[in-house]
């Protein structure tokens, strides 16, 4: 027998099966969520001590089942909620706080140590207000921590903070952590939920 | 002269399309390697609500995730009400203790500690069975949650 040349195999297809795989994979693909916020449950034990906290240091938040918002038993739209809490924390009424920049209002919280918030929802609140109430929860805390990161280390917190996490960060992270620890203990997230 | 003639020809000569393969194969594998596939088929409706004060969640792997949400188009014999997804399959109240305690087992001791819970639960459901289960969480002693949301404002979509 004589040898003869394999022949050439055509090629002209290939783009087809790969485009077939390429949309295969562009429909399965589902990018996974995963950011949130974080929060702390309490524990369960019963502790039989009561904590006597004034009532000026606790800031009501009560979210109603038609996901209206009572707050300090007055009615806010979400919108205000950011500013009203920002304002609670930093008052810093019995004037130990000497990096608060609140008005210094008697009838508010104390120091930022001493206020709590408290947010309350009954069984019908949706579940999409309820996160919008924690988020911008979180955020007047934030915005504070900012603010005070800014003026002490000229950086904001949410940047320290991104820099704490990114690996690639070049500076000192034992330093930076404390830092990012000094401010937390300045405006600690004083946030509970009654049930 | 004519050594500066241009050469006539009338149809435009074809775009080689034998790149095409390349091409189309790298997006594939971009597409292939940031593909993740779903860990669990979820039978619920899960349409995340929006937060802009979010945080990472950095460990894959010690994360334990519980769905709610009230049942998809496809599992309408199940109510309408909300419910609980553990695993593949739909659950109660009473089951997160259970499915909190097998997923510790599967996990290290040393790791058990830094376990993080996530809520992924639809933006409709009642706040009434995150309750629920935030009660039942606390009873077996999981107290690290993520209420993950998607990125964006809470007021305006």
């Amino acid at each position: 027998m004589a040898k003869r040349a394999a022949p050439e195999v055509n090629a002209g297809s290939m783009a087809d099966i790969a485009f077939l795989l390429l949309i295969f994979f562009l429909v399965t693909t589902t990018i996974e969520v995963d950011s949130g916020i974080n929060r702390k449950l309490p524990p369960m034990e019963e502790s039989d001590e009561d904590v006597v906290i004034k009532q000026k240091n606790i800031f009501t938040v009560l979210l109603n089942g038609k996901d209206q918002l009572l707050v300090e038993d007055e009615l806010m739209e979400l919108k205000d909620l950011r500013k009203a809490a920002v304002e609670f924390l930093d008052n810093g009424g019995d004037g130990s706080c000497n990096y608060c920049n609140g008005k210094k209002d008697p009838k508010s919280s104390d120091n930022p140590d001493k206020a709590i918030i408290s947010l309350k929802n009954e069984r019908e609140t949706t579940y999409k207000t309820y996160i919008a109430v924690q988020n911008e929860l979180v955020a007047a805390y934030n915005e504070l921590r900012n603010i005070r990161a800014q003026n002490v280390h000229g950086k904001s917190f949410t940047e320290m903070e991104a820099n704490y996490k990114d690996v690639n960060w070049p500076g000192n992270k034992e330093r930076l952590k404390e830092k990012i620890d000094q401010i937390k203990l300045e405006y600690p997230q004083k946030l509970s939920e009654v049930q | 002269m004519s050594k500066f003639k241009k050469k006539k020809s009338g149809a435009l000569p074809a775009i080689s399309t034998a790149s095409l393969p390349d091409i189309v194969f790298m997006l594939l594998f971009f597409f292939m390697v940031a593909t993740v596939m779903r860990e669990n088929t979820l039978m619920i409706e899960n349409n995340l609500p929006f937060a802009d004060q979010v945080e990472k969640l950095d460990k894959k792997d010690l994360v334990m995730y519980i769905y709610a949400g009230k049942p998809s188009e496809n599992f309408k014999q199940y109510g309408t009400e909300a419910r609980i997804q553990l695993n593949d399959k739909l659950a109660d109240v009473k089951d997160i203790a259970a499915f909190i305690a097998a997923e510790r087992a599967a996990k290290r001791e040393e790791l058990i500690p830094f376990l993080t819970t996530a809520l992924k639960v639809d933006s409709d459901a009642n706040m009434g069975l995150i309750g629920d289960i935030k009660q039942e969480l606390r009873k077996v002693n999981a107290l690290k949650i993520n209420y993950t949301t998607k990125k964006g404002s809470v007021f305006g979509r």
